[in-house]
């Protein structure tokens, strides 16, 4: 985080006259990747609930897309490092930045941990992991019960811990965008906008 | 912030945002199934299986009485013809697998459980897998996992006509319990056929699908007894039986593969195909090994019947994709069970050669 923390402390407050936004590649991928996880999350519940056909691909689905996931967030995690991000409104009160800090963190670490658990669950359970019918990968974990139980509970509660923080960030956007009105979600918006197009941050 | 008053319609745009949010969540309740208490669930249908005193922990929720094996699948390439997977070029390849009866109690007496299985992971050169768990009666007493989860409601209900309403509905079931009734019965597994019943698809080398069904046939001459014969050798006979057999020599089922002619029904495992239909004796199953399930390598594996190697896929058969939502749950809860397992206890009595 070494990158994102020099961005913070040099760049002080919002009111530098240039607006603060993502790159467009953290954009891009931001947005991507929402649609992608929100999917997983409905796929997910989705496919433990159903006996149907449709159970297989639903499985084969979800592997695979968690897969992307997985790849897509490790690409952004080092983005972030090189890039940084811009900063958070300086009127902003410490504890709600301190938040906001967290729950990205927080997603972060879901973003990449839920694929790694989903992964060596299979591995414990004796599973082979196959994406797309015929990408076979290697098992990350030996076979062990206790494992698999362990890494099962993981995923199964971190998901809805990670519903439960998206529909937080969610707001949390919102709030900045409709009440606070500081540019927070302009900063992260738009995927093709030009800089112009937006409203300054203050 | 500080001199921005709040606006009205931004206001109005964050509820618009809140409620959103609440939808979504909603909508995940929803496709979880928290909202559907009919849905058929993986967790219901393994729920079905369990006796009316609850299920035994830690063992299989079905097929829960069973022991290990291990050996070689001697391909003799002869299924290639039908299908590109590794497993099916000439070769020779390890094989692993499980005896077992088709009841949720591991102790059940063998004379009391009509259907026996077979679970059977075969690994090609290049590691992957094909995974089949399979049954001796030649077909499936129903037509839809719904009707199995029908039957297993009917069957434990306490309502004295569960039974006979469950058949009205699936008439199919006539057909299955009068082979319960009336087949013979063997005093071996190594004397048992094991038939896949669900209809794959095999994909040849050019990409062309074979709709298939397969079954180990097995090469010991077979004795036909009664169940009482069979319950005069007593509860535990079977495992006691194919452990003495294997040590004494390697026992042999030949893989003989059935393919479908166009207009056989491939969704309904309940409906055989015509007898005339072509078959190819793709190789031999060779079982060499026996090991009592506790220490044995067949425990910890989920004989998921959807796990096959490019080169089989699923049919229009209902049952894998059900079986594999429901053999997940068993693995689940038994796996996350261990503490009850009996690893240790009556570790001297079992059959292990
Ligand atoms: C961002 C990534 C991921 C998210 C958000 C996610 C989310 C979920 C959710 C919501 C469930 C259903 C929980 C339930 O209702 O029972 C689930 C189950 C499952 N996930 Fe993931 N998952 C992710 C990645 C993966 C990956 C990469 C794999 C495997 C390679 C995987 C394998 C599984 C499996 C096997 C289950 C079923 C577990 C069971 O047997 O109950 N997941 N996941
Ligand atoms: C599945 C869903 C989502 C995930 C996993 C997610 C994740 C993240 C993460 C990790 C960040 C930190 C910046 C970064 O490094 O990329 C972020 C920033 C942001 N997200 Fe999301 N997000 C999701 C959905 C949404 C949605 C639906 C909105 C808008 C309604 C939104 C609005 C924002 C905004 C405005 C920021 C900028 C915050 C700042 O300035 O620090 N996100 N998001
Ligand atoms: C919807 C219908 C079915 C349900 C709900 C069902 C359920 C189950 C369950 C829960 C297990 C234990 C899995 C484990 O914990 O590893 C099991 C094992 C087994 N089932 Fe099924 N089953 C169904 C249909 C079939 C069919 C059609 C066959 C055969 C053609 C079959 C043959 C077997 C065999 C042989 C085993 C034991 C595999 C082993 O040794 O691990 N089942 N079944």
């Amino acid at each position: 985080m070494t990158a994102s923390a020099m961005t913070r402390n040099t760049v002080t407050g919002r009111s530098t006259s240039a607006t603060p936004r993502f790159s467009a590649l953290q954009r891009l991928l931001h947005w991507l990747m929402a649609v992608c996880i929100l999917a997983m999350l409905f796929i997910g519940v989705g496919m433990n609930s159903t006996v149907t056909p449709k159970y297989l691909p639903l499985v084969e689905t979800h592997k695979t897309l968690g897969f992307v996931i997985l790849l897509l967030a490790l690409i952004r995690l080092a983005v972030r490092l090189v890039v940084g991000t811009p900063p958070l409104p300086a009127d902003l009160p410490p504890l709600i930045k301190l938040g906001a800090h967290l729950s990205h963190y927080g997603l972060y670490a879901l973003m990449i941990g839920m694929p790694l658990l989903g992964w060596g669950m299979l591995s414990a359970g004796g599973y082979p992991v196959v994406l797309l019918g015929h990408i076979q990968l290697p098992a990350i974990l030996a076979p062990s019960d206790a494992l698999h139980t362990v890494l099962w509970n993981a995923h199964f509660y971190l998901a809805f811990a990670f519903f439960g923080l998206i529909a937080l960030h969610v707001g949390a956007a919102l709030f900045h965008g409709f009440i606070r009105r500081d540019g927070v979600l302009e900063s992260m918006a738009s995927v093709s906008a030009p800089r112009e197009a937006t409203r300054p941050r203050k | 912030m500080p001199g921005t008053p709040i606006r009205r319609g931004d206001v109005a745009k964050f509820a618009i945002g809140a409620a959103i949010i609440a939808a979504a969540t909603g909508a995940f309740a929803y496709t979880a199934g928290w909202l559907s208490p009919g849905r058929l669930t993986p967790t219901r249908l393994v729920a079905a299986l369990a006796p009316p005193g609850g299920p035994a922990l830690g063992h299989r929720r079905n097929h829960a009485k069973g022991i290990c094996f291990t050996g070689v699948f001697e391909s003799n390439g002869k299924g290639a013809e039908l299908s590109r997977a590794g497993i099916l070029a000439a070769g020779t390849y390890p094989a692993l697998g499980r005896f077992n009866l088709g009841t949720a109690d591991p102790n059940a007496p063998d004379a009391t459980v009509r259907v026996r299985g077979m679970g059977l992971q075969l690994t090609a050169s290049d590691g992957t897998l094909w995974r089949a768990a399979m049954i001796d009666p030649p077909f499936f007493p129903v037509s839809t996992p719904q009707a199995f989860y029908d039957l297993l409601t009917a069957s434990h209900s306490k309502d004295p006509g569960a039974m006979k309403g469950f058949i009205a509905a699936n008439p199919e079931f006539g057909t299955f319990a009068g082979w319960a009734k009336g087949a013979p019965w063997t005093a071996s597994y190594a004397e048992d056929a094991f038939n896949s019943l669900n209809a794959f698809i095999f994909i040849d080398a050019a990409g062309a699908r074979h709709a298939v069904r397969w079954s180990f046939v097995p090469q010991a001459p077979v004795t036909p007894i009664t169940d009482a014969e069979l319950t005069a050798l007593g509860p535990d006979h079977l495992e006691q039986e194919i452990a003495q057999r294997v040590a004494a020599g390697p026992q042999r089922w030949n893989l003989v593969i059935t393919i479908a002619d166009a207009g056989d029904p491939t969704n309904d495992p309940s409906k055989v195909w015509p007898a005339d239909r072509r078959t190819i004796d793709a190789g031999t199953l060779v079982v060499q090994k026996i090991e009592e399930e506790r220490d044995g390598p067949c425990r910890d594996i989920n004989f998921d019947p959807t796990i096959l190697p490019d080169g089989i896929a699923v049919s229009d058969d209902p049952f894998p994709a059900a079986r594999s939502a429901a053999y997940a749950r068993s693995f689940n809860l038994r796996t996350s069970e261990v503490k009850d397992y009996p690893y240790n206890a009556t570790a001297t009595t079992g059959a292990t050669p």
